[in-house]
């Protein structure tokens, strides 16, 4: 991997990543708003099953990072390559279709429609049918309905939410919005897998519970998952690289254990919460 | 010389759709509403002079009793349709202000009938003209121009300078922080409508005596007009409101000019369709994006 | 414990294309020989014709979430090219000269909507509503001025009378049932994700342009259809049947109904048409009611009588065949 290497502060992915390209990489990424740069920096690499979190006290850019890797917000600088491949240009939910999903920190749900039909939107660009066909109700409509329908069906019962499939989705408790947000993004068949504090709201045995899921969404389809948290169990537990962020620019990169240890990191953010 | 005198024109003209969009620009800079009553409160405003006129009253009650008359019948249009939506969608609101719209053409309508009414013009201001050279400007192009500036002149002293407002300003920045300041925000609301209005109303009296008649869809089109103008000049700001009002009564007044009087109105909504799609904030607004 | 019993999407389908059927079948029955008065066959045909309006604009209201001000632009569109199509293709033979004209006033309309759609839908609410609205004037004073081709002020007259009851039937059956299919399915899906929530529809791969802007193109091709038969209803057009006033009137029906709900559109296209034609002493008052009830219905039920509810007869059926297992029981009795 020498030749990462020369790349500007390359990250770490873990070793069974190691032989395969990583599912993301990003390169002087930064914006701007007006004179105040939000991000600047931006360097990082993701393996193709890594857990990474992304880490940072409020306002150092978190979430801008998470709009500027699907292009809600076009980069004033950088590149970012998304399995090797530049996203520059594309929209939204070309890169969407290219492989990044996310999930959102106030959740975004489709509120007035069934859970079913929430999932169902995620699986959007699997379901093979034209205008036409749905309008003159031809086989393939039927067709395509009923492998989506069950799909969605499976992938609820990820989180043992299929008999809620029914329900208007903003009527969910909390907790179940949360799931069936991840549940939505994990329907349009991501590589990598973008969660924005996915346990905010949580109690604990919820917490432990997400970070269970996390895991098992990884290990089924063996995506890679960068996410926000606050929850610092939860990160520890469960990220294998970490990335610090403040004041938009990366102030540290790598394993749980040394996060934990870095001064600087302590000192900008672990010190003030008494964690670690 | 023909130039001149339509430039003229147009600066008269421009100067009422400039008094209209400033109402238009004001609402829309604080509660966020398309408020498409605005343009039917000139009519009202119109059918009160004619009708107080027409009654035998001196024209200067008749002016009184049309800005007073507008100033309430925006804060009721306020108080009643617009206050209970405050926190609905944004489509409930610009359904209701298509309501109230409505509303107000209709009564009209009934009240006083489907035909244009001849508006007293001359009892307002006289049909006096002055000859400088070749051009000839009459008295009512003077008037209009003369009230049109200090009526803005006064607003921006008004928004500027005074606690009102300051107070206006801020709750066009950010609602919440405003109230959280201690602002009192249905004060401000009212006021900035009655404001809106009390414009609206000089801009009624002005246009009436530009055009003498008044019939129950005046309102309308010179209402979307106004719109139109605030929308090019970047809705929320007053200096933008003016600068579209001369805009559009400008390219009225040419297209007028260069003998396609029917294509007028057709001509402003391009104007509109291009300056949205180029610059969606219009000349001075600022842009709004969603948070993320 | 009781399974919840569903009916499969292919028997609600079947069941659904029977009720069509009937409703065409017992229509075309009812309105057919002598038995109703000239008044009221004007009537059904105009019910039939502004039930498609409100179906159509419904799309862009209720299922986009958009506000379009020039739904009237659309029709006139439609009205005008199926007018001047049949009034050149007198030889022709009526039924394939009727069938051509629809699908061509359908097809321009819809044109028109791409065209405003685009520039339309990169603004949002208010703007959209305004740049719609100003859209529909345009067309209207286009109409005026073209005078050579359209007739202008004085009108388009001897158009020829197409709009039966068969026509108008078949055209409000075939558009409900389209407009329902399309909903149903991933497009459907994809024009209601965008209403709810925009940026997580981008997120979940939804092409935000491509979705609004067919859901503007087929809201004006069934207005054009719509105008289509208003042409062969009246026989002669007039630009002022298409202006502002023509738009809200279409929208109040929306609205009253309830954004979302197509029984909704239907129903309150239907009373709304019909009430001041019996009424005859309200007709003056007409426009005065439907502004307050405009007004009402948006400070007190914003969503309209209906909300977003549905009428379904396989729903119905599930919800009879499921009387004594009601949903959300079924952990109470375990």
């Amino acid at each position: 991997m020498s030749e990462l290497v020369s790349m500007p502060s390359p990250g770490r992915i873990p070793d069974r990543d190691i032989d395969k390209s990583p599912i993301l990489e990003t390169h002087h990424l930064g914006i701007k708003f007006g004179g105040l740069v939000a991000v600047d920096e931006f360097n990082v690499m993701i393996g193709r099953t890594e857990i990474a979190g992304l880490i940072g006290p409020n306002g150092a850019g978190k979430t801008t990072v998470f709009n500027l890797l699907t292009n809600v917000y076009t980069p004033t600088s950088g590149t970012i390559l998304l399995d090797g491949k530049d996203t520059k240009g594309l929209k939204t939910y070309q890169i969407n279709k290219r492989g990044i999903a996310r999930t959102f920190q106030n959740i975004r749900l489709f509120g007035q429609l069934s859970v079913l039909d929430n999932v169902l939107i995620g699986l959007h660009n699997s379901i093979h049918c034209s205008l036409t066909s749905a309008m003159l109700r031809l086989p393939a409509y039927w067709k395509s309905e009923k492998v989506a329908r069950e799909r969605a069906l499976e992938l609820l019962s990820i989180f043992d939410m299929q008999d809620l499939a029914n329900n208007e989705a903003g009527s969910l408790p909390y907790g179940a919005q949360r799931r069936l947000e991840i549940v939505r993004a994990l329907a349009t068949n991501p590589s990598l897998l973008l969660l924005d504090e996915p346990a905010a709201g949580m109690n604990p045995s919820e917490t432990s519970e997400l970070m269970e899921n996390i895991r098992k969404i990884r290990d089924m389809f063996q995506i890679a998952v960068l996410l926000i948290e606050h929850d610092m169990n939860l990160v520890m537990g469960i990220c294998e690289g970490i990335i610090v962020l403040n004041y938009g620019r990366i102030i540290a990169k790598g394993p749980p254990e040394e996060i934990k240890t870095n001064p600087t990191v302590i000192e900008a953010y672990l010190g003030r919460k008494k964690e670690g | 010389m023909v130039f001149l005198q339509q430039l003229i024109n147009g600066l008269q003209l421009g100067s009422i759709y400039a008094l209209i969009a400033l109402g238009y620009s004001m609402v829309y800079g604080i509660i966020l509403l398309l408020n498409f009553a605005h343009g039917d409160i000139i009519m009202v405003g119109g059918y009160i002079v004619l009708l107080i006129i027409a009654a035998g009253i001196s024209p200067a009650v008749a002016i009184a009793a049309c800005i007073i008359g507008c100033i309430v019948l925006a804060c009721v249009i306020e108080k009643v349709a617009y206050t209970p939506l405050r926190s609905a969608p944004r489509i409930s609101l610009l359904i209701t202000a298509i309501g109230v719209s409505f509303f107000l053409e209709n009564v009209a309508q009934l009240l006083w009938g489907a035909d244009p009414r001849v508006f007293p013009a001359t009892r307002i201001i006289p049909a006096t003209s002055y000859q400088i050279g070749r051009l000839t400007i009459s008295l009512t192009t003077i008037v209009t121009l003369v009230v049109a500036i200090a009526a803005m002149v006064v607003l921006m002293l008004l928004v500027q300078k005074s606690k009102m407002g300051k107070a206006m300003r801020a709750v066009s920045e950010d609602m919440g922080a405003a109230q959280l300041m201690g602002i009192n925000l249905n004060r401000i609301i009212t006021f900035t409508f009655a404001v809106g209005a009390c414009l609206a109303a000089i801009g009624a009296i002005l246009y009436c005596c530009k055009y003498p008649q008044v019939k129950p869809t005046t309102g309308y089109i010179l209402g979307i007009k106004a719109f139109v103008a605030a929308v090019l000049g970047g809705i929320g700001s007053i200096p933008g409101a003016v600068l579209g009002g001369i805009a559009i009564g400008l390219a009225e007044v040419a297209v007028n000019a260069l003998g396609y009087s029917t294509w007028t109105d057709a001509v402003v909504f391009v104007i509109l369709i291009i300056v949205l799609l180029v610059k969606p904030t219009g000349f001075m607004g600022a842009s709004m994006n969603e948070k993320v | 414990m009781n399974e919840y019993k569903r009916i499969s999407p292919s028997k609600r389908f079947l069941i659904n294309i029977v009720l069509v059927i009937i409703f065409i079948v017992v229509g075309t029955l009812l309105t057919g020989g002598d038995s109703l008065s000239r008044a009221s066959r004007a009537l059904i045909l105009q019910i039939g014709i502004y039930v498609i309006l409100a179906v159509s604009l419904n799309i862009a209201t209720g299922y986009l979430g958009q506000l379009p001000l020039g739904h009237a632009g659309f029709m006139a569109v439609g009205a005008y090219s199926a007018a001047l199509f049949w009034k050149a293709t007198l030889n022709m033979p009526t039924p394939v000269s009727i069938v051509l004209g629809l699908i061509i006033a359908g097809l321009i309309a819809a044109v028109f909507g791409i065209i405003i759609g685009i520039p339309a839908l990169r603004l949002k609410g208010d703007y959209l509503a305004i740049i719609t609205l100003g859209f529909g004037e345009i067309i209207r004073i286009a109409i005026i001025n073209l005078s050579g081709i359209t007739g202008g002020t004085p009108g388009l007259l001897n158009v020829p009378k197409y709009s039966s009851f068969l026509v108008v039937f078949l055209c409000v059956a075939a558009t409900i049932a389209a407009i329902h299919f399309i909903m149903h399915s991933r497009h459907g899906r994809a024009i209601l994700s965008i209403r709810e929530n925009e940026i997580a529809a981008d997120s979940c791969g939804v092409n935000l342009t491509y979705y609004k802007v067919l859901a503007f193109a087929m809201s004006a091709f069934f207005a054009g259809i719509a105008g289509a038969l208003y042409a062969g209803f009246q026989g002669s057009l007039f630009p002022k049947s298409f202006d502002f006033m023509a738009s809200i009137n279409i929208l109040v029906m929306v609205v009253l109904g309830g954004m979302g709900s197509m029984l909704g559109s239907v129903i309150a296209a239907t009373v709304l048409t019909a009430l001041p034609l019996v009424l005859q002493a309200l007709a003056a008052y007409r426009m005065v009611i439907y502004s307050i009830l405009l007004i009402i219905v948006m400070i007190f039920k914003p969503s309209g009588l209906l909300g977003r509810y549905d009428f379904s007869l396989p729903g119905l059926i599930e919800k009879w065949m499921n009387r004594k297992n009601k949903p959300g029981k079924e952990v109470a009795n375990e």
